[in-house]
C-alpha cells in the first residue's frame, strides 16, 4: 500500500498509551471494589488493541508481553477468576512495563529488559498457579456461555475505509474457519463500475455462516480488531438454539458498529489529557467554531469601518463611534474565545492521582482512598504545567506524613481508611485547589519549639497559627532534622511555594491536630490577561496588579514614623506598614518627595502588606502580559511588560518581590515573619 | 522609519558572494559594521521605556510590534561622550544569538547608518590592541573599505554580555 506506515505508527502509539490510560483507570475502579463487568471488558479491550496494534507493526515483545496480559484478563472476564489485589497489582505493574516498553521503541532506545522478564514470571505465575478462585462464579453464568450453539448466522459489511485500517476480511475469515465450518456468500450490489472503482475502498459485504459448537466470545474475538470499522450482526443459526440470557452482558454490544475505540472513561475527559504534555493542545471543535463565528464578525466590522473611512465627513462620525463599539465587543469576544482555547480542565492534572495514591500507600501501609471533585474546572494550560509538580508534592505530603498507619488510625477512634481530598474550584476570578486529609494534623506548639530552636523565631514571641504553619514553607525547615512526627511537611514546601508563586498564586495551610490538614492553592485563572492599577512615578507609567491592591491612602504626617533610621512605616489598620518608595527603588526621580504630596498604595503579596509610594493613580484597565525574558532578562520587583493604548511599554510590578526586597530592606531578611508576630 | 533605503540599496553587489555583507553605521565619527544578516530592521528613534536597575547602556525597552525589545546605546556601552538625538539617530534592530541557542531581537542605537558593504573575508583583518576608547572584545575585526577603516561587531558577544541576560551574569564579574 502507498501509505506511510509511520503515520500509523504515531496513531498506533497514541492509541496505546490512552489505551493504556484506560486500563489502569478501570484497574484502579476495579480495586476500589467496582466489579462492573463492562468494566473488565473495556480493560480487556484495551489489552487487545495493544497486543494487536503491536503485531502488527512488528513489535513481537510488546505483543507476547500483552498477550500473557490479555490471558489474565480475559479469564477475568469469563469469570474463572476473581479479582483481588495482588492480581490488581500485577496488572497494573505489567500496564507500566508495557508503557515503558512502547516509550521505550518509539524513543528507539532498550528497555528494562529484566524488569520485563520479571513481570513476565509473575504473570505466568498467577496463570499457572491454580487460576484464581476458579468456577466460584454461579454455573448459571457459566452454562450459557459454554452452551453448544449449532452455530452462528453473521453479516459482516465492512466500511468503505476497511482496507486503510490494515484489516483484510481475508484473514478474518481464515480465523473464522478455525473455529468451525465456515461457509461465506458475498453480496456485490455495491460494487461501481470500473471506472469508478477505488481500488483501495472496501464494497463487499458478507453473509457468513459459522457451524459449530462455537462459543460467542470466540467469534466477537476475531471481530474485535475490526469493530468500529464495520457493521456487523451476529445471531445464532435458526432459531432452535435459545439465546443466552446474558450474551449482552458478557458480548460487546451490537451492533458493533458504534466508535468502541472511544474510552468511556469515569472521568469523562479524563482519557484524553494525556497529549497535554507538550507543546500542543487538544481544543474542542465548538470553540474554534464560535472562533471562526467571532472572526466573521470582526472582518465584517473592519470593512463597515473601512468603507465609513474612503468617504469619511463629519455627519458619520455617530456610524464611526458605533463601528468603534462594535470592533471594541468583537476585540473582546475574540480575546475571550482564544484565551477559553487555552483552558485545560484540571482532570489533566489530577488523573494521576488515582495511581499515585494507589501506589504510595501500598508501599507505605496506609489505607487510604482519593476522593476528587470539581475535575472541570478549566484553567490555562501553562498553569496546569506548572501547578503538576507542587500539587504531586502535596498530595505525597499528605500521604506521607498526614494520614496515619492503620493501627494509629484506629487507636485515635477514626477509620482504618484515610480519605485524601482533592478539590478544585474557582472563587472571585482565583482558581482554588485544596489538598485535604484527615490525617493527624498539624502539631503548631512543636513546630513553634523547633522554629525556636533553630533561631527562626524570638522564643518569647507569641505567633498566632497560621503564622507558624508559615514557617513550614521556609527553605530546609524540617529537612535538617528529621523530625518526622512533628510533621516531616518541610521536605520541599518551600519549593511547593516558590512554584506556585512563579504563576502568581499563594498556598496557605489550615490544620486541627488529629482531624486532618488543609492545604489550599490558590492560582489566578491565566497567566496571560491582567487587571490592573496604572500608577505615575515621575516619569514612569507602572502597572500594578488590581488583586494585590488592597486600598490607596493619602498619608499624613503624623501617621508615619521612622524605624531606627532603617526605613519608614505607617499606621495602618493596627498595624505599622513598611514603606517604600518606588522612586528609590528603581532609582528614578519622582514629582513628590514628601509622602503628604503622593499616594500610598497599599498592596499584599505572601500574605504581607506594605505601602508602595507613588505620585499619582492614573487608570485601570485590563493588560496582556509581555515577557521581558524573551529578550532581555528578569529584572528585580518587575513581573513583566504590557503595551498601552499608544503604543508605548509600561512595567508590570512584581509585588510579592517587592514586598520580599521590603523585608530584606527592614528587617534583614527573611526574619520580618518573626517580627511580624 | 525614515531611513530604510540603505538596507535595501546595492542589491547588485549580491553578485559577489565571496564574504559578508554587512550594514555599517557610525558612532561619535567612527565606523562600525554589523552582519546585515542579523538586521531585522531599522526605524527611527522613539523614546523608550526605561527599565529599574539596569545598566546605564540600556536605554529601556521598545514596543516592536507587539514584542517587548531591549535597546541598547551603543555610544554609553563602548564608553563613548554621551551623543544627543539627533534626526539621524536610529535603532537598528538585530538578531542576536545567545549562548544558549536562544535567539533575541534587540536594538541598538547608533548616530546613523551608512551604507551596506560587501567585504570579502581576505579583507578583514584581525583586530589590534587599541587601547582605545572601544573594548576591542566585541570587535571581530577591521575592513577598510574605500580608505575607511570599518570596525566589524560581534553582536552575539556584545549583545549578551555584561548584565544583558541572565545566563552571563556570572562572567560580568569578569
Amino acid at each position: 500500500m502507498a501509505h506511510d506506515l509511520s503515520e500509523f505508527l504515531k496513531t498506533f502509539y497514541e492509541e496505546s498509551f490512552e489505551g493504556l490510560d484506560v486500563m489502569e483507570s478501570g484497574l484502579l475502579n476495579l480495586a476500589a471494589g467496582a466489579s462492573d463487568t463492562e468494566l473488565i471488558h473495556q480493560i480487556f479491550r484495551s489489552a487487545h488493541s495493544i497486543k494487536g496494534g503491536a503485531a502488527t507493526f512488528g513489535l513481537t515483545d510488546v505483543a507476547a508481553f500483552t498477550h500473557l496480559l490479555e490471558t489474565l484478563l480475559d479469564q477475568l472476564r469469563e469469570g474463572q477468576r476473581q479479582v483481588a489485589q495482588e492480581l490488581i497489582d500485577v496488572l497494573l505493574a505489567a500496564g507500566d512495563v508495557v508503557r515503558e516498553m512502547l516509550v521505550a521503541n518509539q524513543a528507539n532506545r532498550p528497555y528494562d529488559a529484566e524488569r520485563v522478564k520479571e513481570l513476565e514470571a509473575r504473570l505466568k505465575g498467577l496463570l499457572a498457579g491454580g487460576s484464581g478462585i476458579t468456577q466460584t462464579r454461579s454455573g448459571a453464568l457459566q452454562t450459557p456461555v459454554s452452551a453448544s450453539v449449532a452455530g452462528w448466522s453473521i453479516q459482516f459489511r465492512p466500511h468503505s475505509h476497511f482496507f486503510l485500517t490494515g484489516n483484510d476480511p481475508v484473514r478474518i475469515f481464515r480465523e473464522l474457519a478455525d473455529l468451525g465450518e465456515l461457509e461465506a456468500v458475498p453480496e456485490s450490489t455495491a460494487l461501481p463500475t470500473l471506472t469508478e472503482l477505488d481500488p483501495e475502498a472496501s464494497y463487499l459485504s458478507w453473509q457468513l455462516s459459522l457451524r459449530g459448537e462455537i462459543p460467542r466470545t470466540a467469534i466477537d474475538e476475531v471481530f474485535a480488531w475490526v469493530e468500529g470499522d464495520c457493521d456487523l450482526t451476529i445471531s445464532p443459526l435458526g432459531e432452535a438454539v435459545v439465546v443466552p440470557a446474558d450474551t449482552a452482558l458478557e458480548a460487546p454490544s451490537l451492533p458493533l458498529s458504534s466508535a468502541g475505540k472511544e474510552p468511556i472513561g469515569k472521568g469523562g475527559g479524563e482519557t484524553r489529557q494525556r497529549g497535554g504534555d507538550h507543546g500542543s493542545i487538544r481544543v474542542n471543535i465548538e470553540k474554534i467554531d464560535s472562533i471562526i463565528n467571532l472572526v466573521g464578525e470582526l472582518v465584517i466590522t473592519q470593512s463597515m469601518l473601512s468603507t465609513l473611512g474612503e468617504s469619511f465627513d463629519m455627519d458619520k462620525i455617530q456610524s464611526l463611534r458605533d463601528g468603534l463599539v462594535q470592533l471594541e465587543r468583537n476585540t473582546r469576544e475574540l480575546q475571550e474565545e482564544v484565551m477559553r482555547m487555552r483552558m485545560l480542565p484540571i482532570s489533566a492534572v489530577f488523573h494521576r492521582f488515582p495511581r499515585m495514591v494507589h501506589d504510595l500507600s501500598t508501599q507505605l501501609g496506609k489505607e487510604a482512598e482519593l476522593e476528587m471533585y470539581g475535575e472541570n474546572t478549566e484553567l490555562d494550560k501553562t498553569l496546569v504545567e506548572k501547578i503538576t509538580d507542587p500539587l504531586v508534592h502535596l498530595v505525597r505530603n499528605s500521604l506521607d506524613h498526614g494520614i496515619e498507619l492503620p493501627a494509629d488510625r484506629l487507636a485515635a477512634g477514626k477509620s482504618a481508611h484515610g480519605t485524601v481530598t482533592l478539590n478544585a474550584y474557582h472563587k472571585s476570578g482565583n482558581i482554588i485547589i485544596e489538598v485535604k486529609d484527615d490525617g493527624r494534623g498539624l502539631d503548631s506548639e512543636r513546630i513553634l519549639q523547633k522554629a525556636i530552636r533553630r533561631g527562626l523565631v524570638p522564643p518569647d514571641a507569641t505567633p498566632s497559627r497560621e503564622q507558624i504553619y508559615d514557617l513550614l514553607f521556609l527553605p530546609g525547615f524540617s529537612t535538617a532534622e528529621k523530625v518526622s512526627d512533628v510533621s516531616g511537611r518541610g521536605v520541599g514546601m518551600d519549593v511547593v511555594r516558590r512554584n506556585i508563586q512563579s504563576v502568581n498564586g499563594s498556598v496557605e495551610i489550615s490544620s486541627t491536630l488529629g482531624k486532618g490538614s488543609l492545604f489550599t492553592v490558590r492560582l489566578p485563572l491565566t497567566l496571560a490577561i491582567l487587571d490592573g492599577q496604572t500608577v505615575q512615578v515621575g516619569e514612569e507609567s507602572y502597572i500594578v496588579p488590581l488583586v494585590s491592591i488592597s486600598e490607596s491612602i493619602q498619608v499624613k504626617r503624623n501617621m508615619v514614623s521612622h524605624v531606627a533610621s532603617r526605613g519608614e512605616a505607617f499606621h495602618w489598620r493596627g498595624e505599622y506598614l513598611p514603606i517604600i518608595r518606588l522612586a528609590q527603588v528603581f532609582g528614578i526621580h519622582s514629582r513628590a518627595r514628601e509622602l503628604s504630596e503622593g499616594l500610598l498604595v497599599v498592596v499584599e503579596g505572601d500574605g504581607r502588606y506594605v505601602g508602595l509610594f507613588v505620585d499619582d493613580l492614573l487608570g485601570q484597565q485590563q493588560v496582556v502580559i509581555k515577557s521581558m525574558e524573551v529578550n532581555y532578562k528578569r529584572v528585580h520587583g518587575i513581573s513583566g511588560a504590557t503595551i498601552l493604548g499608544d503604543g508605548s511599554v509600561a512595567l508590570i510590578l512584581d509585588v510579592p518581590s517587592l514586598v520580599r526586597m521590603a523585608a530584606g530592606h527592614h528587617e534583614g531578611g527573611r526574619e520580618l515573619h518573626a517580627a511580624n508576630f | 522609519m525614515q531611513r530604510e533605503q540603505p538596507a535595501t540599496t546595492d542589491s547588485t553587489m549580491l553578485e559577489h558572494d565571496e564574504g559578508h555583507q554587512y550594514l555599517t553605521f557610525h558612532l561619535a565619527g567612527e565606523s562600525y559594521g554589523v552582519d546585515i544578516l542579523r538586521v531585522q530592521e531599522i526605524k527611527g528613534w522613539t523614546p523608550v521605556t526605561h527599565v529599574p536597575n539596569s545598566p546605564d547602556y540600556m536605554l529601556g525597552v521598545l514596543n516592536l510590534r507587539g514584542e517587548i525589545i531591549p535597546i541598547v546605546d551603543l555610544r554609553v556601552r563602548f564608553g563613548m561622550v554621551e551623543a544627543e538625538y539627533l534626526p539621524t539617530t536610529v535603532v537598528i534592530v538585530l538578531r542576536v544569538n545567545s549562548r544558549r541557542g536562544g535567539r533575541r531581537t534587540m536594538g541598538i542605537v547608533v548616530d546613523g547608518v551608512s551604507d551596506v558593504l560587501n567585504i570579502g573575508e581576505a579583507e578583514v583583518r584581525p583586530t589590534p590592541d587599541f587601547g582605545a576608547v572601544v573594548n576591542t572584545e566585541y570587535i571581530s575585526g577591521l575592513a577598510t573599505v574605500d580608505q575607511r577603516m570599518v570596525m566589524l561587531i560581534d553582536i552575539d558577544r556584545l549583545l549578551t554580555s555584561g548584565d544583558l541576560t541572565d545566563e552571563s551574569l556570572a562572567e560580568s564579574a569578569a
